[in-house]
């Protein structure tokens, strides 16, 4: 098997080698497809998985507000019941969830069926701490803090690794997080541009030597990890370098946020569209443990949300009908409490609400059994209940996207099966 | 062998090191010394030398071993250093670091204050910034002029954890207690706080300086003991708001409201400080763990308070841990008594052991050795230097497939590099900082630091209880690999502010005429000459076009200085 990579590698790396010594161009990207798409029918299935670290509130990012302990509930951060031709208040999606007005951007793609939302989802687990909620989330684990790899990983590893790609797996970001941490080996950049050995900044030919010392250096010993991702590193650096996809503008009209979350995405379009092999992509989003002064239509949790909102409508667009083989799956480790807390803000707390945009996904409707936010439903009296394990959801976009095997172990002990699905695809 | 060899002056130096632990300055009010076996002290004479076991590598490589284990890497002249004073002596000097003169470091570290304040003056000195005027300028009611005015960059709460981080590069760079700076920073991963929850940025010197620092070659207890009682631990583990079940605050701004048990620190306490995973805890331990905890928490949380024990808030009840009884009524000596006994458990012997040796000897532990140290601390009551001698004499630690078995972390890689060039770090105020204000602020070890974030290891910053990994697949992966070559070349080319790097020094007498000769010099002064066919051929392969600050970067970027 691993030869196999390897020599795929090597293949590709050749290719590269000889459309740079050609002299550049777009002319390669064809060659490069037909490097890594070798044995494969179809153009790669792609999931881009994002994390909104710190606990995004559910409740205010798709809001209940048909719910009638909704607004008793909120108080000062309740979202306005949606009032037509009002703005600034709740955009209905089907008469009960509505969207909050700062994610006015994806409202379009809720309407034209390419957007769902899974609420109420979450871990089985009932911590309240963040980073043991994110570990579990990632480990794809919850309660086993020792298991060593991450769930995409494990996921990408179960796909067949015939001509994969060095890109296969990207995470945006100095550190490879948790959930692409494993065997399959996935590359962590913190941008496009500086993917390379930088020797001097502009001075090329110094650049080049100093790559190539490197590049022998790591070409000939034993083959170990430290050895085989010097040598991955080559091939990404070479393949990167033919392809460069830093130099693809965003497409339609695309306007991304300002900042480490729309450039993310941004960067990760340019790697779609450049055709690297990319099959996992990972972006962080942060700033969502909105302990006090959390806002309602305005404020700190609007802004973010707008954030979130603008970048998913501005990958989209960017990537037009590249979409149809591309999903993005949002995340967060536990939701926040129902009550409002004594500082306008809320606590840690259970279940909260994930978005699935793209591929074939069962559009415009809101997924999952809604519990219910009086009292008594409440999950340890406070927090909105898990009606849907993240395990459920990860796992059909998992094997239905991307096609993960069924038998893979992606979530060890747990046991997923299309019945229990929460019937997010087609 | 079984370390049969080394026992006898093993003994002589746990005592003599007991009797001396003894007397060290402060302490917490309490310590589980009376809990926990304590071997008798026997002769305080100190042995003049260790006996270290036959080893198949020659001098030179046990040598530059050591050096990159007991320390970040050797500097120019240090293996020569090291064989003068003899390879014994000059371990047995690093287990007593206090005998071990470091005034260049000490005067260096002045340059950053917040080492030497507590919780209270950090507060006063670097406030939290008014959160609605941070509101206001976001969103442009407030012009940022008035934010600067109000909050100056000098004074913000950030510039604490920069010199905090760039304190701990310098260390690790210049000091000659070089095995203390290795266990600080791994009794720090193994108690891990993170620095950007709530108030712990504000207590974090307080932490390493109070709860880590002084027990790093001490005892194990005593370590255990200084965290639990700890704001930062305290906040950090979120135990300062566990309390017994319905327990309503009597007081204050959320007078009223109902607490309840947390069991976030009791959980980690038995997980990650003390029996491991696999201890033999059960979810019901845990929960009985945390009800011996409740009431231990932090006088003011926001105000730079210490330890209290809120007696009103603690459970009284009778509990059971690990199949022991903790009797109704033991207050606060609830958690003495659950400190104690996991510190004594066998659990925990091996958890330490495996993780020492991990450390030290090789990503999976031979198991013989882990027995071996399990049993130096079952016998010295969690003596860690005794443990480390274990380690440091055993024939596994000196073994050829010891040598180069870890992949350096990314402090490590970057400490190392800057050692092996013998980099100088300017101080704050100095005018290499190119232009940079924080370099200027903050002087070198702060752009070093920062290439060590880029790495993937903030210091101070990994947000899990349980640190950062120390396996190589956790540093392995195409875009680190591309950053370390990144900051090879950048410290070679002399492209990092604050930062001196005289390559002149390091060639000593090579002729640049003479390529080889040049590249023989390197290869001498970074890798103690000991190098693989493969790399030497690729580097002499460079020697067409002799670049003397390419060359050192691509002998820094190799894959044996990836190695320690």
């Amino acid at each position: 098997m691993r030869d196999c990579t390897r020599r795929s590698f090597m293949k590709g790396g050749a290719l590269a080698a000889v459309a740079m010594t050609l002299g550049m161009g777009g002319l390669p990207r064809f060659l490069l497809r037909s490097a890594y798409a070798e044995g494969r029918s179809a153009r790669p299935r792609i999931l881009i998985a994002v994390f909104q670290r710190g606990a995004v509130d559910g409740l205010s990012m798709v809001v209940p507000h048909g719910d009638p302990d909704y607004y008793p509930s909120r108080g000062s951060i309740a979202i306005a019941r949606p009032a037509a031709g009002a703005s600034e208040t709740t955009l209905d999606l089907d008469g009960f969830f509505g969207l909050h007005p700062a994610m006015l951007p994806l409202k379009p793609l809720w309407d034209a069926g390419r957007l769902a939302v899974v609420h109420a989802c979450g871990s089985p687990d009932a911590t309240r701490s963040h980073f043991d909620a994110q570990d579990y989330m990632e480990s794809g684990t919850p309660g086993v803090k020792s298991t060593a790899d991450g769930w995409l990983a494990r996921g990408i590893e179960a796909l067949r690794p015939e001509g994969a790609s060095p890109f296969r797996a990207v995470a945006m970001g100095a550190q490879l997080p948790r959930i692409l941490r494993g065997a399959a080996g996935a590359v962590a950049m913190s941008s496009v541009a500086d993917f390379d050995v930088r020797a001097e900044a502009g001075a090329t030919p110094g650049t080049v030597t100093a790559r190539r010392g490197f590049e022998s250096l790591y070409s000939r010993g034993v083959r170990d990890l430290l050895y085989g991702t010097g040598r991955q590193t080559f091939e990404a650096v070479r393949m990167l370098k033919a392809a460069s996809p830093q130099r693809i503008a965003p497409a339609n009209g695309a306007e991304y946020p300002r900042g480490r979350f729309g450039d993310s995405l941004k960067q990760i379009a340019q790697l779609i569209k450049a055709q690297v092999g990319l099959e996992v992509a990972f972006a962080d989003s942060g700033g969502w443990d909105t302990h006090a002064g959390q806002g309602n239509e305005r404020g700190q949790l609007a802004q973010r949300l707008a954030e979130l909102g603008q970048g998913l409508a501005a990958l989209d667009r960017d990537l037009g009908e590249r979409m149809a083989e591309v999903v993005v799956l949002t995340m967060s480790e536990f939701g926040r409490t129902v009550r409002e807390n004594g500082n306008r803000g809320t606590d840690h707390g259970h279940a909260t609400a994930m978005l699935v945009l793209g591929g074939s996904v069962r559009g415009g409707r809101v997924h999952g059994r809604w519990p219910g936010l009086s009292p008594e439903r409440l999950f340890e009296g406070r927090d909105l209940a898990v009606t849907t394990d993240f395990r459920h959801l990860f796992s059909e976009v998992a094997q239905r996207h991307l096609g993960v095997p069924a038998g893979a172990p992606l979530f060890p002990g747990f046991a997923a099966s299309p019945s229990t699905h929460p019937g997010v695809f087609t | 062998m079984r370390g049969l060899s080394g026992r006898p002056i093993l003994t002589l130096m746990v005592a003599a090191l007991s009797a001396a632990c003894s007397v060290s300055g402060a302490r917490p009010p309490a310590t589980v010394d009376q809990a926990v076996a304590v071997p008798a002290p026997g002769s305080p004479a100190r042995p003049s030398r260790l006996s270290l076991p036959p080893s198949p590598l020659g001098e030179e490589q046990r040598i530059a071993h050591a050096l990159n284990r007991l320390a970040y890497g050797p500097r120019p002249g240090d293996v020569e250093r090291v064989r003068q004073m003899g390879l014994a002596a000059w371990i047995e000097r690093q287990l007593d670091p206090e005998r071990i003169p470091d005034e260049a470091v000490e005067r260096a570290l002045r340059a950053y204050p917040v080492l030497t304040m507590s919780a209270g003056e950090l507060l006063r000195a670097y406030p939290r910034p008014d959160q609605a005027l941070v509101q206001k300028v976001k969103s442009g009611e407030a012009a940022r002029k008035e934010m600067r005015e109000a909050f100056p960059p000098e004074r913000r709460p950030y510039v604490i954890t920069a010199q905090m981080q760039s304190a701990k590069v310098l260390r690790a760079v210049m000091s000659e207690r070089q095995l203390q700076e290795v266990m600080v920073d791994f009794w720090f991963n193994h108690f891990n706080v993170f620095a950007h929850k709530g108030a712990v940025r504000w207590m974090l010197p307080a932490y390493e300086r109070e709860a880590i620092r002084p027990h790093a070659l001490g005892r194990f207890g005593d370590l255990v003991l200084a965290t639990a009682r700890h704001p930062a631990m305290l906040f950090y583990l979120d135990n300062w708001m566990s309390t017994r079940e319905d327990w309503v605050l009597p007081a204050g701004p959320n007078r009223g409201r109902k607490l309840g048990l947390n069991e976030n620190y009791a959980r980690e306490l038995m997980e990650l400080h003390t029996l491991g995973v696999d201890g033999g805890y059960t979810q019901r331990d845990v929960i009985e763990v945390a009800r011996c905890f409740t009431g231990w928490s932090i006088e003011r949380p926001f105000d730079g308070g210490g330890f209290v024990f809120r007696a009103p808030a603690h459970d009284r009840g009778e509990k059971r841990v690990l199949g022991v009884a903790v009797p109704a009524g033991g207050g606060e000596e609830d958690g003495h008594r659950v400190i104690a006994l996991l510190v004594r458990h066998p659990s925990t012997a091996r958890f330490i052991a495996t993780k020492l040796v991990r450390r030290f000897v090789a990503d999976n532990p031979p198991p013989g050795l882990v027995e071996r140290v399990a049993r130096s601390f079952e016998e010295t009551g969690g003596d860690i230097r005794a443990m480390l001698l274990t380690i440091f004499t055993s024939p596994e630690f000196f073994s050829a497939e010891a040598v180069r078995a870890k992949i350096k972390k990314p402090l490590e890689v970057v400490a190392s590099a800057v050692r092996a060039l013998d980099g100088q770090l300017l101080p704050p105020g100095s005018d290499a900082s190119g232009g940079r204000p924080a370099v200027a602020l903050l002087g070198g070890g702060f752009p070093l630091s920062r290439q060590v974030a880029a790495l993937g290891e903030p210091l101070y910053e990994a947000q899990p209880p349980t640190g950062h990994p120390d396996v190589a697949e956790a540093w392995v992966n195409t875009g680190a690999l591309l950053g370390r070559m990144n900051f090879a070349l950048g410290l070679a080319g002399k492209r990092l502010p604050g930062m001196q790097v005289d390559l002149e020094r390091v060639l000593a007498g090579a002729d640049r005429r003479r390529p080889e000769q040049v590249l023989e010099r390197l290869l001498a002064v970074i890798l103690q000459g000991q190098v693989s066919a493969e790399t030497r051929g690729a580097l002499a392969a460079q020697l067409d076009s002799p670049d003397v600050e390419k060359l050192a970067a691509l002998v820094l970027g190799s894959p044996e200085f990836q190695r320690r």
